[in-house]
């Protein structure tokens, strides 16, 4: 079109330097939008630890100066167990005495019940970690201002103590201890349900079942799409069979133990087996058909029948997958909270479950328990709470992530 | 088998021995090893189990939601067009949470498409192996963290942010904006790696032959590939769409706790699965008209996520057979 | 078809045949991978089967002991005899056939085990009587692998050469104790000097033995074996077996222009 023409085609780029500023800004935008991913990540881990812990202004109900002159956390068990009976009435000793008798008990058990009963600490304010490192002296004034008695300290929602006590209606005393224990419980039965039901099932559709067949087929598009209905829906299932309709056996009545109903923790395990169970199915599958063809060849070659080549060559070279995928469905299993709302999960329970068919809370319930709350002492307990799932959560992929880098190096 | 014994033993030294016709027809007999049809068995029901689950929630969801429908004061008409929902006080039209679940679903979704297309482009047509392997786990472990953190995140942060900025008067403590973003947070990791998936199954000539065509990067990223990955995507939004759906911790916390008939995403109002969620929470009597309420909206989920993700799994199926 | 009977005068066992493939086809869903097949293997010897990539010899060589039946869609007319009995008739168990007509595969597959588990494994399933220390020896000696891992039975199989995986293979398939062996391209994965380790050890184990092998190496089946089979396709794609005779008459005096063209060919 040029009347002139150009010996150098480089010297009229036409629009093309337009084009690379467009799209320079564009790979900007893209690059933004992936790092949105880091960014919301750091932002909710922060929020969460920012609400964990700082200062607290703590008001006692009896100054510990005036039971004794030493720091009470150093005084011998004698000492302790005479305040313990000058402030309390003798039927509460008794009630105490029922459980264990003071004498039985530990010095640091005494100390704890002096300060439950007794002392009675309460933190009236609680502030943010933020709010605790910026202003400071801001807090300090205020605390003198409208709390004259009550003292200011530095404060870990999420400590030894916390993990170790039960759950109480006073956020500054409550723990976690019967909410792990109901989880560990939880995923116990997931796993014994589901693993060798989701291994079998992977094995039938990859070893087993003629591809062709129409039942087959069905049965590995119904499991894809199990794997996308909602939690929430396990969790009606879960009410209606195991709650409802086979209460006898999920509250153990089937087996001669009485008093307890279909909310048992055996429902929600098996409500949780049916959740994960697409999930690990899918995962297994993965696995085994990455073992080579070679192996089960070489295996059917020698005379072996199918099980025997499944059993001593496809398993255990398929078995690190298994047990990753296995792993990653658990995490899920840990962490749901709707289904357990539906199978009805206790929110106030301070007994470790003794069966399966025990009432049970769980470390999601207890989080979404206290999330719920209004106080805010409530939402930093729910902060330590999530912390220690987290925490929890990421142990269990960190061995997931090892037991695959060590596959993958076997392999070569 | 003495037979069989002796011959391995002859065969050892001397060459092949024929056996006679009889022995060998019945070695070559079929046999019968109930191990192996016992096992076949179990690895079959195990299979058989998901259907098993499958037909469970179809049938009690349809049993209680008939239960449901089939109360005198329950009309279908009512339930799709009345605009108050109080089944304890005879009140069933459940538009309230319909609309409450579409504006977390919309808020959701207005975070993670855009985002999560944008940061799928990024990580399949311009990031590093070494960008990659930073950036993948990261999103792998925000879709690891549990829904109810999620929600906490949403109450604690997002609620308080939103009302720094919009002012206190005009945002209620729960509200369905801050549900929704949180949610789109939450579902960007699926529809970035979904997209991805689909991104990085465009053949390499096709982005060859643009290049050789003077295409920027730019150009062969979003007029070549994103368009030959077009299903893929949509498969991944609406698997994203289906998932906001059915999300329910996060709006059980921080979406509110009551139907609300309202379009304004700054006022508090109840999912369906947040109603779910509250109702059952506490001890729930069975076949009252609240117990029956949950199967019939339990109903609704179910139908609506599954006919998105059978639609996401057609188009995915239909996108790999273009380029498989 | 022409069937083309070995012309074998000096045959020890003339009056039979351990296997006796009589009017065979074999499909894949529609299509006909092999027609019309009929041959005649000798006991102890080896039998060689050639031909152009694609023509079957593959899959004729997994009949024989029904490695295809895991093939989808794959089925087959006509009969397969071991010593007179038809493996293909409905009452036999293809799990046994396996036992007695063992096979070693293209690329050496060992199982990722110890070098001793290997060995011992195909014999243990298979409940072989005897010392199994005794079995991995003597087997081990037999693959002329003994000498060189008698000292590394717990190691690896994996840490092996692709030669000693190949021969760990053979071993493998001894300890089962088979009548044949069956070696689908054995050395197409090894080295020279690894490829003429195997086809001695062939030659040897042909005493015990009847071996068939497939190759795609013609100088392999002029040197290692005693009979051959050479197979093409057909216009409609469907391998055929054009010539069956002693490995001397087809490489000297082919008697189809077909198999003369092919050999010659490849000579060049």
């Amino acid at each position: 079109m040029n009347n002139a023409i150009d010996n150098n085609i480089f010297a009229n780029p036409g629009n093309l330097p337009k084009r690379h500023q467009i799209g320079k800004i564009w790979s900007t935008i893209f690059f933004a939008s992936t790092t949105i991913g880091i960014v919301a990540l750091t932002v909710l881990l922060l929020s969460i630890i920012n609400q964990a812990m700082g200062l607290v202004i703590i008001e006692n109900k009896i100054d510990p100066m005036t039971l004794a002159e030493r720091p009470l956390e150093e005084l011998p068990k004698e000492e302790l167990i005479s305040i313990l009976q000058a402030n309390l009435s003798k039927n509460r000793i008794k009630t105490i005495e029922k459980e264990k008798p003071l004498d039985a008990r530990s010095q640091i058990d005494i100390y704890g019940l002096v300060m439950e009963r007794v002392v009675q600490p309460t933190v009236v304010k609680s502030y943010t970690l933020t709010q605790s490192l910026l202003s400071r002296s801001q807090i300090e004034r205020e605390a003198v201002e409208k709390y004259p008695n009550a003292k200011i300290e530095f404060r870990s929602w999420i400590n030894f103590t916390f993990l170790k006590k039960t759950m109480s209606s006073k956020p500054e005393l409550a723990g976690v201890s019967t909410a792990l224990m109901g989880s560990l419980y939880l995923i116990a039965i997931t796993i014994a349900v589901a693993f060798p039901i989701g291994v079998g099932a992977a094995i039938y559709l990859e070893e087993y079942a003629n591809k062709d067949n129409r039942i087959n087929k069905i049965i590995q598009t119904n499991i894809d799409n199990l794997a996308g209905v909602p939690s929430i829906v396990y969790g009606i299932l879960g009410l209606a069979i195991f709650v409802r309709t086979l209460e006898t056996i999920t509250s153990g009545a089937a087996f001669g133990i009485e008093g307890n109903n279909g909310r048992s923790i055996l429902s929600a395990g098996l409500t949780m087996a049916l959740l994960i169970l697409p999930i690990l199915i899918i995962n297994a599958q993965e696995a085994i058909r990455a073992v080579p063809d070679s192996l089960r060849q070489a295996a059917f070659g020698l005379g072996a029948t199918k099980w025997q080549t499944v059993w001593y060559h496809v398993l255990p070279n398929a078995l690190p997958g298994i047990l990753t995928g296995t792993i990653l469905a658990i995490s899920r299993a840990i962490g749901e909270t709707a289904p357990l709302i539906l199978v009805g999960a206790s929110t106030y329970i301070t007994t470790n479950p003794s069966s399966p068919f025990s009432k049970f809370t769980a470390l999601p319930i207890q989080i979404y328990n206290w999330t719920t709350r209004p106080q805010d002492t409530f939402r930093n307990i729910a902060a330590a709470a999530i912390i220690v799932l987290l925490i929890s959560l990421l142990s269990l992929n960190a061995v997931a992530i090892l037991m695959r880098n060590r596959f993958s190096r076997q392999r070569l | 088998m003495e037979h069989e014994i002796s011959k391995h033993l002859v065969r050892q030294t001397a060459p092949v021995v024929t056996s006679s016709q009889e022995a060998l027809a019945s070695k070559l007999r079929m046999r019968f090893r109930p191990g192996e049809t016992l096992i076949m068995g179990f690895l079959f029901v195990c299979g058989a189990i998901s259907i098993a689950t499958t037909l469970g929630i179809v049938f009690e969801l349809t049993k209680e939601s008939l239960l449901f429908f089939g109360k005198p004061e329950v009309k279908l008409i009512d339930f799709l067009t009345k605009t108050t929902w109080q089944p304890s006080i005879g009140n069933f039209g459940v538009l309230p949470l319909v609309t409450a679940t579409a504006m977390t679903t919309f808020f959701a979704m207005l975070i993670s498409l855009p985002l999560g297309l944008s940061a799928a482009i990024y990580l399949s047509e311009y990031a590093s192996q070494k960008a990659r392997g930073i950036l993948k786990p990261v999103l792998e472990i925000l879709a690891g963290i549990p829904t109810v953190v999620y929600g906490y995140f949403a109450l604690t942060f997002m609620t308080p942010l939103l009302r720094l900025i919009l002012g206190k008067e005009n945002v209620q403590i729960y509200n369905t904006l801050s549900a929704g973003l949180v949610m789109g947070i939450m579902i960007l990791p699926l529809v970035c790696s979904m997209s991805e998936d689909a991104l990085s199954a465009v053949p390499r000539s096709l982005r060859e032959a643009a290049y050789g065509l003077g295409a920027t990067r730019l150009e062969t990223a979003v007029r070549v590939v994103v368009p030959a990955a077009f299903s893929g995507i949509i498969a991944a939004f609406i698997i994203g769409i289906s998932r906001a759906v059915g999300e329910t911790m996060i709006v059980a916390v921080a979406a509110g706790s009551g139907p609300n008939f309202t379009f304004n995403p700054l006022k508090a109002a109840e999912t369906m699965t947040g109603y779910i969620a509250r109702i059952s929470g506490g001890d729930l009597a069975y076949d009252t008209p609240d117990y029956n309420s949950i199967f019939a909206i339990g109903l609704m989920l179910f139908v609506i996520t599954l006919s998105l993700n059978i639609l996401s799994r057609r188009l995915v199926s239909r996108f790999r057979e273009v380029y498989e | 078809m022409i069937n083309y009977e070995p012309n074998t005068p000096n045959l020890s066992d003339a009056n039979h045949n351990i296997l006796e493939v009589k009017n065979v086809s074999m499909y894949y869903g529609s299509f006909r991978a092999v027609k019309d097949l009929n041959l005649k293997i000798q006991p102890n010897k080896i039998t060689a089967i050639i031909g152009p990539s694609g023509c079957g010899k593959s899959t004729v060589l997994r009949a024989f002991n029904r490695m295809n039946d895991f093939v989808r869609g794959y089925h087959l007319e006509g009969e397969i005899c071991f010593h007179n009995q038809n493996l293909y008739a409905p009452e036999v168990d293809p799990v046994q056939v396996r036992k007695m007509i063992g096979m070693v595969f293209q690329k050496p597959n060992p199982f990722p085990k110890s070098i001793y588990e290997n060995v011992a494994w195909g014999a243990r399933i298979n409940g072989i009587p005897g010392n199994m220390d005794d079995i991995v020896e003597q087997t081990l000696r037999q693959a002329a692998l003994w000498d060189e891992v008698k000292d590394d039975l717990r190691k690896s199989a994996l840490a092996l050469s692709g030669g000693q995986q190949q021969r760990l293979c053979i071993a493998r398939a001894l300890a089962v104790k088979p009548e044949i062996i069956l070696m689908d391209e054995p050395c197409s994965a090894l080295d020279p000097i690894a490829t003429l380790k195997i086809e001695d050890l062939m030659r040897e184990l042909s005493v015990n033995y009847t071996i068939i092998i497939v190759t795609h190496n013609m100088q392999q089946a002029a040197r290692a074996s005693d009979y051959t089979a050479f197979f093409t396709m057909d216009p409609d794609r469907a391998g055929v077996m054009v010539e069956f005779d002693t490995t001397t008459n087809i490489f000297t005096n082919p008697h189809d222009k077909r198999t003369e063209d092919y050999i010659s060919g490849r000579f060049g």
